[in-house]
């Protein structure tokens, strides 16, 4: 935090103003920190403050209570000025019981403010959080680097709804209520967006929304009412370009992606899906808009969303698939058969840590080349990734273009940092959407001749006449497609002309997206660092500190993985050294060194966890002195 | 050539320019034969029907019909049909696949079609071979089947496909054979009218790799002893001079002699082919269903029952919400809920 302190007049509590903060909330499974976080981030979304947020939670749905197994994070960076990622380090950590402590301490600031609910340090609970002879950290003086305020968040909970009837079971699970209510104090805010939000949600259940206000605003007053608190934290609100905004997530705003672009060009939305960890809630949200027509299929298995997609892609539908690492690994076969078919397909790869079940709740970037390359024979597809979580909106949008204007499947990658993550979005309009191209063949247009399938236009791509069309009957199918005609066709010229012309029509992509821009810094100089996925927040921010500290170092992102944007070359030669920062053992830098012979720079984390802007800005001050 | 819906097809509109190269002998040519003679009575415009084919021998069927069509990936036919169903229930939606297709690599696609119950036909050709790949045994092969992937003879116990269909919930379940034209065009036809998933196992002679495997069913000197005809509402009557039947003896079967005296149709098993139980004794009667007593293998629909079917379902549940909400502005799902305005 960068702060300025003010004594206010007639207050013994400070106000610390501060231009970012981040928070995280921490406790068991079952404490309710993920709704906690969010309602906080909403709140300061709504106040105008820029904001991240990363959920970070266990594999285990419940492991048992008070183990560092159980474990449910939520962080949230908010601040006044521009904010790409949930932040490094904590200002703030609520920990709601030993375990939580256990597993966050290291990442607090020192200095930091650490919140500990003492109902939740009890013997048996510094047992399962692992401390050595049952040690207590609030007594051992192990914390004397922090700021720690000890509360017994469950006991003052249970005092504040002593009036109400509700049983035990719902006063403990509204403690989360109650230091929520104390955050927000501690950070200024208001509790009425939490409130509506409580009375929307229990409005069959008037008694809980009673006493989860109630909690809510007993942990504010708590902060007004005690002395425990010296100092009280202002972010004033972020200057955001104008417009209307509202909070996104990106697998939500993949979801709504989809149904935009399937608006756009004027056709219906499909989508073949199997469960699948971090991906499963796009399935979710699209499962809901069936007043829009959505239709969403839960295959039996990930070759069943995939195959049922291309079924519905066959009768003109935009078709879409979702899921992770293991689940396109799944899908490979039927991408192959959609690649020959020249049909189009939108999959969604949300990658998580691999290989197998690997890290299936942590994120990672190593699927860019099962992307690129994970094909039986010369199957190339395009590829494109999403930076932010507001941008796989775009992402996937252009994704849909992509695949409807080419007639092709694409692949579209995001991450579970990024598609679990929000931020604020200034949301487009319906009418500010670009129309996406969709032409369905008709006999009219073949009255000379008979229909030939796989006859191709300017882009290379070919026509798509649908079943229920008179006169157009025709096959199609996995065998190699004779050119044009479409029959079978086992003859060797015909069978490299169609490898070529299928590589052909996909390189020219290119020339229907737009050219690589440099996003941050000059447009040539010493040093460039290259990102795709969701590297480009962090690093983003890095280089902005930087160049304040007066070093001049570019990022170039790219969205666009196959086919590269035609000046990206260019762009980058343009630069003495590449720096390829990835979450994964280097795999932007394998196609970049063996595309452009460029000898690109790797940094490789693959821990689960996104890059820290520390290790980033070392990396480049390294390079930059040597 | 006819391409309208307006006016009457014929078999031959049926037929496309390319050539049909299955072996010379196999009984998908019958099969062919059969689906290209009924399809211009079933009163559907050839532009709506749609064939969707998996890998194998069977599966060139797609090329071979002047349809729609789409010659997929080995054991996916199903799954793809229920992507195509789905997305327009307007087509009338044909799969074809083999015992290879279906019950092995294709096993778990096909037993939830089966559950799901979209309303499309599926026709497994059953050759009891893999044919393509040049004469492994298949899920469907006997017990000791001597095979180039087996030549100590199988050691597994096969899946009789009826019984698997019957168990995954199908609604409808029927079993012809390549080399009696006339039954398979009944079952075809049945098939059709049927309201959801329709199974047809067709048992298809391999003149290659398993020639003869059907034959009994078929040849003239063991066909009234090997096979029996069930039809709804029939007593199950079989043999020589039809003087064999079937009675139940609770529920366990037992051939009679309907020769002697004391018995008459009467007192048969009356085939009813909604009694889902019965249908799977039916199914069951293979080999022993009754230890040491060789029964015949019934053809005909073994059962037929009607259901709500899944794309109307899902249909019905997008009108639901479009008259109880109306039909949301695209607007208002980019904006979602919360929203709030930087001036």
């Amino acid at each position: 935090m960068d702060t300025a302190q003010e004594q206010v007049a007639g207050n013994k509590v400070n106000f610390i103003d501060t231009e970012n903060v981040v928070i995280r909330f921490s406790g068991d499974s079952g404490d309710g920190m993920q709704l906690t976080g969010t309602q906080f981030s909403d709140t300061s979304a709504f106040f105008g403050n820029d904001i991240c947020t990363f959920p970070d939670y266990p594999s285990e749905i419940r492991a048992p209570a008070g183990t560092i197994a159980g474990v449910s994070g939520f962080q949230i960076q908010f601040g006044s000025k521009e904010i790409n990622t949930p932040g490094d380090s904590y200002d703030v950590l609520v920990a709601m019981n030993a375990a939580a402590l256990k597993v966050e301490l290291k990442n607090v600031k020192k200095g930091g403010v650490i919140i500990a609910n003492i109902a939740g340090f009890d013997k048996k609970s510094l047992r399962l959080a692992q401390y050595s002879d049952e040690a207590d950290p609030l007594k051992d003086g192990s914390l004397s680097d922090y700021k720690v305020l000890e509360i017994d968040i469950t006991k003052h909970t249970k005092e504040s709804l002593s009036g109400t009837n509700l049983g035990n079971k719902e006063v403990e699970r509204a403690k989360n209520m109650f230091i929520l209510g104390l955050i927000y104090w501690m950070f200024d805010r208001p509790t009425e967006h939490t409130e509506t939000f409580i009375k929307e949600k229990f409005g069959k259940k008037p008694d809980i929304a009673e006493g989860n206000i109630l909690a809510l605003q007993a942990g504010w007053n708590y902060g007004e009412n005690t002395e425990v608190f010296t100092s009280r934290y202002r972010v004033a609100s972020a200057e955001l370009a104008k417009g209307d905004y509202r909070s996104i997530t990106g697998n939500h705003a993949a979801a709504i992606a989809l149904i935009a672009a399937a608006k756009k060009a004027g056709i219906p939305l499909f989508l073949g899906s199997y469960p699948i960890t971090p991906a499963t809630d796009i399935l979710h949200d699209l499962s809901k808009y069936k007043a829009h027509g959505v239709k969403t299929f839960q295959a039996e298995d990930e070759i069943g969303g995939i195959c049922s997609s291309i079924g519905a892609s066959y009768t003109g539908h935009l078709a879409a698939t979702t899921t992770s690492g293991p689940g396109l690994s799944l899908k490979i076969e039927a991408l192959g058969l959609a690649t020959i078919l020249e049909i189009p397909l939108v999959v969604i790869n949300v990658q998580r840590g691999g290989p197998s079940t690997g890290l299936p709740t942590k994120t990672e970037q190593a699927d860019l080349l099962q992307a690129m390359y994970c094909r039986h024979g010369e199957a190339p597809l395009p590829v494109i990734a999403a930076a932010s979580p507001s941008d796989c909106f775009d992402t996937v949008f252009e994704a849909a273009r992509i695949a409807l204007e080419h007639m092709t499947p694409i692949i579209c990658l995001t991450d579970g940092y990024i598609a679990n993550g929000s931020e604020p979005w200034r949301y487009p309009t319906e009418a500010a959407l670009p129309t996406i191209k969709v032409h369905f063949a008709s006999k009219e247009e073949w009255k000379e001749g008979p229909y030939l399938p796989y006859k191709r236009d300017e882009k290379l791509s070919r026509p798509w006449a649908i079943p229920g069309t008179p006169g157009l009957e025709h096959r199609i199918g996995g065998l190699e497609r004779k050119h044009e005609t479409g029959h079978p066709s086992h003859d060797p010229e015909n069978h490299e002309f169609m490898v070529k012309l299928r590589q052909q029509k996909i390189d020219k992509i290119a020339d229907y997206i737009p050219e690589q821009k440099v996003n941050f810094g000059k447009e040539s100089g010493k040093l460039a660092v290259l990102t795709w996925g969701s590297t480009y927040g962090t690093v983003r921010n890095s280089l902005i500190e930087m160049s304040k500290e007066g070093k001049e170092v570019s990022h170039i992102h790219l969205r666009y993985l196959n086919p590269f944007p035609k000046n990206l070359e260019a762009v980058l030669r343009k630069f003495d050294k590449i720096l390829i920062p990835e979450m994964n053992n280097g795999q932007l830098s394998v196609l970049i060194r063996s595309k452009y012979l460029i000898p690109a720079i790797s940094l490789n984390k693959i821990k689960g966890v996104p890059f820290s802007a520390d290790e980033i800005k070392a990396k480049v001050n390294e390079l930059l002195n040597n | 050539m006819i391409t309208t819906s307006e006016n009457k097809l014929t078999a031959k509109d049926f037929v496309p320019d390319q050539d049909v190269k299955w072996c010379p002998g196999c009984g998908d040519y019958s099969i062919l034969k059969q689906v290209q003679t009924i399809f211009p009575d079933l009163g559907i415009p050839r532009e709506n029907f749609v064939f969707i084919s998996g890998i194998g021998c069977s599966s060139r069927f797609t090329y071979y019909m002047e349809t729609y069509g789409m010659h997929s990936i080995h054991g996916r036919a199903g799954i793809i049909a229920s992507g195509v169903k789905s997305a327009n229930p307007n087509l009338s939606v044909w799969v074809v696949s083999g015992d290879g297709d279906s019950t092995a690599i294709g096993g778990n696609h096909f037993i939830h079609l089966m559950r799901r119950n979209l309303d499309l036909n599926y026709l497994m050709f059953n050759n009891q071979i893999y044919s393509l790949t040049k004469g492994q045994y298949s899920p469907t092969s006997e017990k000791g089947k001597i095979t180039k992937s087996t030549p100590f003879g199988t050691i597994e116990a096969p899946f009789n496909p009826a019984e698997l269909a019957l168990g995954a919930n199908a609604s409808f379940v029927s079993r012809t054979l390549d080399r009696d034209p006339k039954h398979m065009q009944a079952i075809l036809k049945k098939a059709n009218q049927h309201k959801g998933t329709s199974f047809v196992e067709v048992y298809q002679n391999c003149p290659i790799f398993n020639d003869g495997a059907f034959f009994a069913y078929s040849d003239k000197e063991t066909k009234k002893e090997e096979a029996i005809y069930v039809e709804n509402g029939q007593p199950l009557i079989y043999g020589e001079n039809n003087g064999k039947g079937i009675k139940l003896n609770g529920l366990t079967p037992e051939i009679v002699d309907l020769t002697a005296s004391g018995i008459s149709a009467n007192d048969l098993w009356i085939h009813n082919e909604k009694d889902k139980t019965k249908a799977n004794l039916l199914a069951r009667m293979f080999d022993a269903v009754v230890p040491d007593v060789h029964f015949p293998r019934p053809f005909g629909v073994l059962f037929a029952e009607e259901r709500p079917v899944y794309e109307e379902m899902m249909q019905s549940q997008i009108e639901n919400a479009k008259a109880k909400k109306g039909e949301p502005s695209l607007d208002s799902i980019l904006s979602g809920d919360k929203t709030w305005t930087i001036n």
